[in-house]
């Protein structure tokens, strides 16, 4: 670490991005995203980059892929009704493969809702958002130095895997201000995407490599090359066969997968109570998991942990699934009506309760609330254990 | 000496356009352009949307992007603006331009982002069957206008003039030189150009709307045309009633003028150069350091 700042959500992005090599921003403004859009306009031109404000949303993730495959690191910042519009064009980036980084300050929905308000409601949008089958891959900082740190890890993963990464932050995170370390000249791992090599005529963009990712050359060099939304074969030429589409189908959705190990870890904390008591885990990400860990340093006498995925999609199931292990129930703690529960349960469901400390009113989440589902579900676990004549013999 | 084959793909033929259609046409008169200016083909970038004429990069030997309906012109202006050096054509029917992608049209004018717009305007969408479009003649049949259609429809050089187009131009498939002449002048534009170019569409609007075969579309097209006096100078600032109404299809009566020509020329500085001036002012206030010492 060179140097500490005191920085907003919103700018740590920024200065992520600038620090990750982004020099091309298209967005349209929105709550509680705008000061990205600001300070990408003031900044980027000094470093001989592009900022542009598009015309709405669609036309700003359409822009993104131009530039991509002109050669830029290029990136967009919105919230919900924005990241809706997005939807369209990040099944573009994904069809055609262009890098790109969408950071989506989550606020309350649906529709314009509560526009200034915090919510975490669109976690399933960042999975499914956009149509077909297709990979997801989405973070989520927790605070605002990894609000730059995690910036950073999602154009290095949109650059070397040749898809859109969505940063998933939220209104609170976006407007709070922290201390940030920041890293010094040269300390910083930034990727850059795969290029081509070797004679240009030879060249087929959609020709993967060892990894699953095809090699990305840019528009204006020695390479020529198509890109398509159709359907296409590695020469990137539109293809209706039935072989072709699923050889690139399953290669565009197992492209995530197959690289998980360069994904950012979940962090994983631990916190005391007595031996024989019942074992809560907490599974939050953003501004929820700063909740559940205020519950943890209110209640040291409870037996807690708390699992925070940074990478949110793919959801890091084998951990979790691991960890449940140690526990007895699981509480997802998340600003919304149950979103991050349903792939808790999908993971876990059959071999621990899981319920969900939801708040979905535009207000952040309390520790007093979600330490009365943790008491309440504590109780009912001891109740049962009794209930059972201690036969299991854990409390 | 470069030709327009030099930038077909010949593998990809035959056409997979109707009998008739005027689209393969105006893909000879734009790779002809491209001979006519000796355009390197590591230097273009065709970026097409969805439609008929959306497919035409299948057959161009550029680099190409084939996006989304009506968002061609959004990914070209993101293409053009980072890279401003490279030629940027976005390929676009009535439907991709005028209707979906209305707005990014619009705004590509007023921006004056360089970046040269082929558009066959067919008066209906061909790709799914023949509906209406937003360039669709009031009172026309079309799948989806089985009575008669209730809107009016878009001038669409008017509308680009109106947005503030540097070049705007029209013509018909039929007057292929002049097409071909017309996509140079829009390719040498800095700014935003539009070349409008009125095609039949024999398989759909010319049926549902009695304008007889193919035959008798194209020869409509040459006696409707009124090619407008040698354009005015780079320094006329068009107003919009200048480009006159497209009234191109004929309707059920036909015989309605086609103006064609340079319809209107507002040079003025394209967002490259416009935004080279900003990045001189960034880097010469650029001083301090940067917003975080700054704070």
């Amino acid at each position: 670490m060179a140097r500490v700042a005191f920085l907003q959500g919103n700018e740590a992005v920024l200065e992520g991005a600038i620090a990750a090599g982004a020099r091309f921003y298209a967005g349209y403004p929105i709550t509680p995203s705008s000061e990205i859009a600001e300070l990408a306009s003031r900044r980027l031109p000094a470093l001989g980059g592009v900022f542009i404000q598009m015309e709405d949303e669609i036309a700003s993730m359409a822009a993104l892929v131009g530039a991509s495959l002109a050669g830029a690191k290029a990136f967009t910042a919105t919230s919900g009704p924005g990241f809706s519009l997005m939807q369209e064009n990040i099944g573009l980036a994904v069809m055609v493969e262009a890098p790109c980084v969408v950071v989506d300050v989550m606020r309350s929905g649906p529709s314009t809702g509560l526009a200034t308000k915090p919510a975490q409601a669109d976690i399933m949008q960042a999975r499914w958002g956009t149509h077909g089958d297709h990979p997801a891959l989405a973070l989520a900082p927790a605070s605002v130095e990894e609000c730059f740190y995690l910036t950073v890890a999602a154009f290095n993963l949109a650059e070397r895997l040749r898809m859109p990464v969505v940063l998933l932050s939220d209104e609170v995170l976006g407007h709070m201000r922290e201390r940030v370390g920041l890293p010094g000249p040269g300390e910083l791992e930034v990727w850059e995407r795969p290029r081509p090599s070797g004679d240009a005529r030879a060249y087929r963009p959609y020709l993967p490599g060892p990894d699953g990712v095809p090699p990305l050359a840019a528009f204006g060099g020695p390479y020529v090359f198509h890109a398509t939304s159709s359907m296409h074969d590695e020469r990137g030429v539109s293809a209706n066969d039935a072989k072709t589409a699923a050889e690139t189908i399953r290669r565009l959705v197992t492209k995530v997968e197959r690289n998980a190990h360069l994904l950012p870890e979940p962090e994983v904390i631990t916190s005391g109570g007595p031996a024989g008591g019942p074992r809560v885990l907490f599974v939050a990400i953003g501004s929820s998991a700063r909740t559940a860990l205020q519950v943890m340093l209110d209640h040291p006498e409870a037996a807690l942990g708390l699992f925070r995925p940074r990478t949110v999609w793919p959801f890091p199931e084998t951990r979790l699934d691991r960890l449940v292990d140690e526990y007895d129930a699981v509480v997802v703690v998340e600003m919304n009506t149950g979103q991050l529960v349903c792939e808790v349960e999908r993971v876990v469901g059959r071999r621990l309760p899981v319920v969900g400390a939801l708040r979905s009113d535009g207000e952040m989440i309390t520790p007093d609330e979600v330490w009365e589902t943790v008491s309440g579900l504590m109780g009912a676990l001891k109740a049962a254990a009794a209930g059972q004549g201690g036969g299991s013999g854990r409390w | 000496m470069v030709s327009y084959l030099d930038y077909l793909d010949e593998s990809a033929l035959p056409l997979m356009w109707c009998p008739g259609c005027g689209d393969g046409t105006i893909l000879k008169a734009l790779l002809g352009a491209f001979a006519c200016l000796g355009l390197r083909r590591e230097e273009i970038v065709v970026v097409t949307g969805i439609g008929c004429w959306g497919k035409a990069d299948d057959y161009i030997r550029t680099n190409a992007i084939h996006g989304t309906h009506g968002r061609a012109l959004a990914v070209a202006t993101g293409v053009k603006a980072f890279r401003p050096e490279l030629t940027v054509v976005a390929l676009m029917g009535d439907g991709d331009c005028a209707t979906i992608g209305g707005n990014h049209f619009i705004h590509a004018a007023r921006r004056n982002i360089g970046v040269t717009a082929v558009v066959a305007n067919n008066l209906n969408y061909g790709m799914t069957g023949g509906q209406y479009s937003g360039t669709t003649p009031p009172g026309s049949r079309t799948s989806t206008s089985p009575y008669g259609h209730a809107e009016d429809a878009f001038d669409l050089c008017a509308l680009a003039a109106a947005a503030g187009a540097s070049f705007v131009a029209r013509t018909t498939v039929y007057h292929y030189k002049q097409m071909e002449r017309l996509i140079v002048g829009a390719l040498q534009e800095p700014g935003f150009s539009l070349v409008e170019v009125i095609s039949p569409c024999p398989t759909y609007y010319g049926r549902f709307n009695h304008q007889g075969r193919a035959r008798e579309m194209w020869r409509s097209l040459r006696e409707r045309a009124r090619p407008v006096a040698p354009g005015p100078g780079p320094e006329d600032t068009s107003r919009p009633g200048r480009t006159g109404q497209v009234e191109a299809d004929g309707g059920p009566s036909g015989g309605r003028p086609i103006l064609t020509g340079v319809l209107a020329r507002n040079r003025r500085p394209s967002f490259s150069e416009r935004y080279a001036e900003v990045v001189r002012a960034a880097q010469a206030g650029a001083t301090e350091g940067g917003e975080l010492d700054a704070r």
